[in-house]
């Protein structure tokens, strides 16, 4: 329709273009990295239901609400829920899966430092989602 | 040009019509009324959290059910029946056609909103507009969930009659000495968002009646208690709602394009580089879906395959904003109140594009996913690009339709308020999801960073509702008592800007 050449918009198309290409790979990598679970880490059954949450330990100790783990070592989370959809997050360390009834999803993290850290719920699961909260405690190895 | 109601006639006459612009009419009143309405919520839900603990909501139930009726008013009954007003004053002049093809069909397309709306407000469900299950499902209470699933139901046979009455309007009916590549872009715009309805709806037509016979116990798709899959209704879902985004966003798009080059007194920089990114927006828009899912424990391939997907809409995308932004160099602009809206929209569509792709790269989505830094992103569509494009129009077509001119400072106003309340809402936002707090909730701990941008975000909130009051009083008051418009120039550009078709309606 237009008589005039349109090269600045090719330039242009294929700019965003490399931008988006490296924006994917960069996120690519970066995924790749951070899904590979050490060999190591240990398993904690985190259990979602309205409206708390339950971990227990390798060792068959139970927590609710509150999960006590040792700073430089690696936890894997194998997440489940007996109910509705639930999103177990531990924002500080970018923790995050969904609770699915009739799934396992597992994520991991190691914590670096000793502190507390909320943990929340991040799906929508009825009336106390808001309150659906917990701490970790990441604290010194005991031996 | 002139699209009628600058005579009055009775009321019954247009509710009976259905003659293209009392159809439009129709819808325009409709939608702006779910706008008010709809809004009015929303600043109920900022108002409960502009600090810890219950403000002015009860519990946790009524703010669960106000988010919920606000989200599906305002995207179904006030986005999708404003498109399809201005779709229907204006697609018909386009094409050179006298109505749309099939009038009675466009009549009953219409008339399917009310009842919907009336179910989905009457009912005031609880289960957030995603309607997830197995929550949905399980422990939604009744009959407010069937209700809205009844009202779903019923709007989607109503989008998916008005996308079949806009293809055969513009496919079949349009002039024959036009061709396909002479229609202006807004027609392109309703051509390709039609299209994706069409396609589109069905699957989570599917999806809404399997939701309701797992309701009444007799199946269970998505119950895992009777070895359903709840990710299931989460692609179904998706499938159907990712394009819609595209559904929305589209014909607001087709405004600006009407609106920026008139404005601008210049051709449009490139009408085929516009064509070709509808075109590819719906095609590509249809691979992206589970975007919304990495969280549900997708694989690694999987996620890297939508995100791809995802990433292959924003050029298409960013050719629009380049393309207005071409049309706009060296023009002669007239900041008048609907270019003011159409430019805001542009530079917010910018923004919300960019924080997209942060949320369609995989690692960041975890940061990002179910926090407020999604309301942001998806409000900066759906709020600084489709309803800036649509009130911008709004302004725009008020002299043709009324046949009276706006005040323009109170348009101007309203602009300017709104785009400064939209960008302390919605930018607030985006940070505040950073530092971590999820959506749908009723209460926060009182963590001293979130306070302060929810205030912020309150504030922002309480400014556009101010605006849209000015609003509102401007739109009644013109429309009775405004100056009356020359419908040939109504905002002084000169007469070649202009298409010289009108809407004839032979009742009038």
């Amino acid at each position: 329709m237009s008589g005039h050449s349109n090269w600045p918009e090719w330039i242009y198309v294929a700019v965003v273009i490399a931008l988006m290409t490296w924006v994917g790979a960069e996120a690519w990598e970066a995924e790749r990295l951070v899904e590979h679970v050490p060999a190591d880490a240990k398993t904690i059954i985190v259990t979602g239901q309205q409206w708390f949450w339950t971990f227990e330990h390798e060792d068959g100790t139970k927590e609710i609400g509150e999960l006590h783990v040792e700073v430089g070592k690696a936890y894997k989370f194998e997440i489940v829920s007996t109910d509705v959809n639930h999103s177990f997050n531990i924002h500080d360390y970018v923790v995050l899966i969904d609770a699915i009834p009739g799934r396992v999803n597992t994520v991991w993290f190691a914590p670096d430092k000793v502190g507390e850290h909320d943990i929340q719920c991040r799906e929508y699961c009825g009336l106390i989602h808001y309150n659906m909260r917990g701490t970790l405690y990441v604290t010194e190895p005991l031996s | 040009m002139t699209l009628e109601l600058q005579k009055p006639r009775p009321i019954w006459q247009i509710m009976f019509s259905t003659h293209h612009t009392d159809v439009g009419l129709l819808y325009l009143i409709t939608s702006l009324t779910f706008l008010f309405l709809g809004g009015s919520l929303a600043l109920g839900i900022r108002a409960e959290l502009f600090y810890p603990g219950s403000q002015i909501i009860a519990d946790s139930m009524t703010f669960n059910r106000i988010f919920t009726v606000h989200g599906t008013t305002l995207i179904f009954l006030f986005i999708i029946p404003f498109a399809s007003a201005v779709g229907n004053y204006y697609v018909p002049i386009m094409v050179r056609y006298r109505d749309m093809a099939y009038p009675k069909l466009n009549a009953i397309a219409f008339w399917m909103i009310p009842p919907a709306g009336v179910l989905i407000w009457l009912g005031f469900a609880d289960f957030t507009w995603y309607a997830t299950p197995p929550y949905s499902i399980i422990s939604a209470p009744g009959p407010a969930a069937d209700m809205w699933i009844f009202g779903l139901k019923i709007l989607g046979i109503s989008s998916v009659l008005g996308a079949l009455n806009f293809v055969v309007t513009i496919l079949k009916c349009k002039h024959p000495d036009m061709s396909i590549g002479q229609i202006p872009l807004m027609a392109w715009a309703f051509l390709s968002s039609s299209l994706i309805i069409i396609v589109a709806i069905p699957t989570f037509a599917a999806a809404l009646l399997m939701l309701l016979t797992d309701r009444l116990g007799v199946s269970g798709f998505f119950n895992p208690a009777m070895g359903g899959d709840p990710i299931a209704y989460a692609h179904l879902f998706w499938f159907t709602f990712h394009p819609e985004v595209y559904v929305l966003v589209i014909p607001a798009i087709g405004m600006m394009y009407e609106i920026i080059p008139r404005f601008s007194r210049k051709p449009i920089y490139s009408y085929n580089s516009g064509v070709f990114a509808f075109v590819m927006l719906s095609i590509v828009g249809f691979s992206s879906w589970a975007h919304h899912m990495y969280a549900t424990g997708m694989s690694f391939t999987e996620k890297t395959v939508f995100m791809v997907g995802t990433l292959a809409a924003v050029p298409a995308s960013a050719m629009h904003v380049f393309n207005f932004v071409a049309t706009m160099w060296n023009g002669r602009i007239r900041f008048a109140t609907p270019m003011m809206w159409a430019v805001g929209g542009i530079a917010l569509f910018f923004s919300a594009g960019a924080g997209g792709v942060v949320n369609s790269a995989m690692p960041l989505d975890f940061t990002t996913h179910d926090t407020y830094w999604v309301v942001g992103h998806f409000h900066l569509f759906v709020m600084g690009t489709i309803a800036f494009g649509s009130i911008g129009y709004l302004y725009y077509m008020f002299p043709y339709v009324t046949g009276r001119m706006y005040n323009e400072t109170w348009g101007k106003v309203h602009f300017v308020l709104s785009f400064i309340g939209t960008i302390l809402v919605f930018f607030t936002q985006h940070v505040l999801g950073l530092y971590g707090m999820p959506r749908r909730i009723y209460d926060y701990p009182p963590i001293p960073e979130w306070i302060a941008m929810n205030q912020i975000a309150t504030v922002g909130a309480m400014i556009i509702g101010i605006s849209m009051v000015i609003f509102l009083a401007n739109m009644i008051h013109s429309s009775g008592k405004g100056k009356p418009a020359d419908t040939d120039d109504p905002f002084g550009l000169g007469g070649k800007y202009y298409y010289p078709f009108e809407a004839k309606n032979p009742s009038h």
